[in-house]
């Protein structure tokens, strides 16, 4: 039975999209492709986006409708980008006025090419997450040629802050620096650190590592057990810290820069009987926006989770409903508000606030 | 020159030489060599690398704990991947890529059905043997799928599970609506972790089981036998009345048995999924512990407990490099260096100069006096 419906919530979801590239005189049959490449489970999932683009037909005039292409990493990456993406098909609908393109990869040879597809559609604004920081610079000046408007969400890319009017991502320097000041905050004796990174050069990564390696570097009592990347993968955090649990090196903080891995960690401290969280003698770091994360930093297993914020698209639509009115954003770097949650000061309003 | 050996090939001159060689020759060689080689070197460099200890877990169960517990623990999903890729590639001469999307979809299968409709879920919704067994049933099918398309399509087997291997993962977000669900019950957690009141980790176990199985299989039917007939001439054997395209059929469905079970160690040991990196890559160490074992990729002839030591032997490198916090990023490098010497050792040309390699020194001491 739940098959069945699964199988017909993905037909649906088909036939909206095929419907949907019908009526997008734009992007043609490219429309289509574009959306369904990513498969029809991301769209299923979305009610609102396929019962809009259902309608559609009946609406008749796309005219009035903001064109936008979005070009986002695959939502099955973390619990932070499957909120993330969540969000902005959430946001970007025909009942807020628009008619937007998804496209999910994290490779960013397919993302340019999609990106390069969407400007010759002609879209109005052209929304990136970009998987990497490089390789954008004929896509973005082909956008000003076209008259596509690049904004920037959740990832920076390196280019002239000429080439896009608007980046509204998170800081992730200050979101290493937050942690870290709050750890020195702790007034241990000795920090011997478990680091665990996530995907080497990511703008996460370089951020989360930067703030804690200058600590590091500065400070005598602090040192390093061991400091390794488990690519985000929480089965690779594990194995590193049991492996040094196995080999008895004494630490007392573990520092991962996402909640999947801290979890990981986690396991493998609860396997070899160490107490950790508030009142333990590991202290566990992790980072994002995950719910269960931020109900184990209230329960008190965990000790901090500095919140890397994924709901951007609300600040985005306000951005391009202003450019749309003439109005400039005032700053072309915006930074979505974030924070660190300490086990000691949480309460389960923020949980209710902020987890995703 | 008194040896008398019906062979051609096994006809040695002297008796010194051919303990050489019949080493050489043995299928277990290459896995036992390699093994003897990490324990050798680790004896060396650290010889507390195989101190188990007793400790308490956090639930208070005492718990074994040292690197040769990890090892055997860690190993587990891919012994069970291993025992059948060697079975597939003995049959079809190729190997499924796709083990680790399929096993993301076991996984969300499983915790789909534990969770019931929740995300979240403290208490397992459903009887946790009937929802492994519906994982099971749905990556049995995902191996009927590879494997039709490889027996009666015709298809080489790389290219047709490239296509669950490019469509696994979403079709495991799929099954839980793109969300992660993450179930709190303990007893989820058994398989993967410890039951309680035993010290030695629950995976250990179950793969000691499917080991059993398999050989209890492959000593009482037929099935080995088959696969190898089939694997080594397809044609011939179905003059001799077997019917190969269903054997390999066969094959590709039994590894979908293993790649449920691996599947369901890899979600219980943490009680969720994370689709796009659950078991990444994990296809790869599958196929190399089948070539490690001694097996020949091409199929035919197989050797499932060579396969077995060869799965343990990768993870016994990888604790090895993590120990000497080699950053984990360079680990695939290790393991290519590993892939290169085997392709190098296992080509017949070297094969057929190692087992000379003795007879030169003697030939030559020989000649001197």
């Amino acid at each position: 039975m739940k098959m069945n419906k699964v199988l017909s919530l993905a037909l649906a979801a088909a036939m909206a999209l095929s419907l949907a590239a019908c009526g997008n005189s734009g992007s043609g049959s490219n429309g289509g492709s574009v959306s369904g490449s990513n498969g029809g489970s991301v769209s299923g999932s979305n009610g609102g986006g396929s019962s809009s683009s259902g309608q559609q037909p009946t609406g008749g005039s796309t005219g009035e409708l903001i064109t936008v292409g979005v070009i986002n990493n695959d939502p099955n990456e973390s619990g932070y980008r499957t909120a993330n993406d969540a969000a902005m098909r959430a946001t970007f609908t025909e009942e807020n006025g628009y008619k937007a393109t998804f496209y999910n990869n994290n490779d960013a040879a397919q993302q340019i090419a999609t990106a390069q597809q969407m400007v010759q559609d002609e879209v109005d604004f052209l929304l990136l997450s970009p998987a990497s920081t490089t390789g954008w610079d004929s896509v973005l000046k082909d956008a000003q040629a076209a008259g596509t408007q690049v904004i920037l969400f959740d990832r920076m890319l390196e280019a002239d802050e000429s080439m896009y009017v608007a980046a509204v991502v998170s800081d992730m320097p200050a979101e290493g620096k937050t942690a870290v000041d709050w750890l020195a905050a702790q007034g241990l004796d000795e920090y011997n650190i478990i680091h665990i990174q996530g995907h080497m050069g990511s703008d996460a990564q370089l951020g989360r590592t930067g703030a804690l390696d200058e600590k590091v570097n500065a400070e005598s009592n602090w040192n390093y057990v061991t400091q390794q990347t488990a690519d985000w993968d929480e089965a690779t955090a594990r194995t590193i810290v049991q492996s040094v649990i196995d080999s008895k090196k004494p630490f007392n903080v573990i520092y991962a820069e996402n909640n999947g891995m801290a979890r990981g960690a986690v396991a493998a401290l609860d396997a070899a009987g160490i107490k950790h969280g508030k009142d333990g003698d590991v202290i566990v770091m992790g980072f994002d926006s995950d719910k269960w994360a931020m109900e184990a930093v209230l329960n008190g297993s965990w000790n901090y989770m500095g919140l890397c914020n994924p709901m951007q698209a609300e600040t985005v639509d306000s951005i391009i409903k202003d450019l749309a009115a003439g109005k400039q954003p005032d700053q072309k770097i915006i930074y979505t508000p974030e924070r660190g949650f300490d086990a000691a000061t949480i309460t389960q309003e923020d949980v209710d606030t902020y987890g995703t | 020159m008194t040896t008398p050996v019906k062979d051609p090939q096994a006809r040695v001159e002297r008796p010194d030489e051919s303990l050489w060689k019949r080493l050489t020759r043995q299928q277990l060689f290459i896995p036992v060599a390699a093994l003897a080689l990490l324990v050798l070197f680790n004896l060396i460099a650290d010889p507390s690398f195989f101190a188990v200890s007793m400790k308490e877990n956090s639930l208070g169960n005492p718990v074994l704990s040292g690197n040769i517990i990890s090892v055997l623990d860690n190993a587990s999903e891919l012994v069970i991947l291993a025992i059948g890729m060697t079975l597939v590639t003995a049959s079809s001469g190729g190997q499924d890529i796709s083990v680790g999307a399929t096993m993301a979809i076991a996984g969300s299968v499983i915790l789909r059905m534990v969770c019931g409709s929740q995300v979240t879920a403290d208490t397992m919704q459903m009887n946790l043997i009937l929802a492994v067994l519906i994982g099971i049933a749905a990556t049995m099918c995902f191996g009927a799928f590879n494997g039709a398309l490889v027996a009666y399509f015709n298809i080489q087997p790389m290219v047709a599970t490239l296509i669950m291997y490019t469509a696994g993962r979403s079709i495991a977000a799929w099954i839980n609506n793109n969300q992660l669900p993450i179930i709190n019950d303990l007893s989820f957690k058994y398989a993967g972790t410890f039951l309680p009141g035993i010290p030695v980790p629950t995976p250990i176990f179950i793969t000691a089981l499917v080991i059993l199985i398999f050989w209890l299989v492959l000593k009482f039917t037929t099935l080995g036998l088959y696969t190898q007939a089939v694997g080594i001439n397809p044609s011939s054997s179905r003059l001799n009345g077997l019917d190969p395209k269903l054997i390999k059929l066969l094959t590709y469905v039994i590894l979908g048995v293993c790649v449920a079970v691996a599947g369901f160690i890899r979600v219980s040991r943490s009680g969720s999924i994370n689709y796009s990196r659950i078991a990444e890559n994990i296809e790869m160490d599958a196929i190399l512990a089948v070539a490690l074992g001694g097996n020949a990729l091409s199929g035919g002839k197989f050797n499932i407990y060579g396969s077995i030591l060869g799965a343990y032997v990768i993870q016994f490198l990888t604790t090895t490099l993590y120990k000497y916090e080699v950053p984990s990023t360079a680990l695939p490098a290790y393991k290519a260096v590993v892939v290169i010497l085997l392709v190098v050792l296992s080509a017949p040309v070297v094969r057929e100069k190692l087992s000379r390699v003795k007879k030169a020194p003697v030939k030559a001491a020989k000649e001197v006096s």
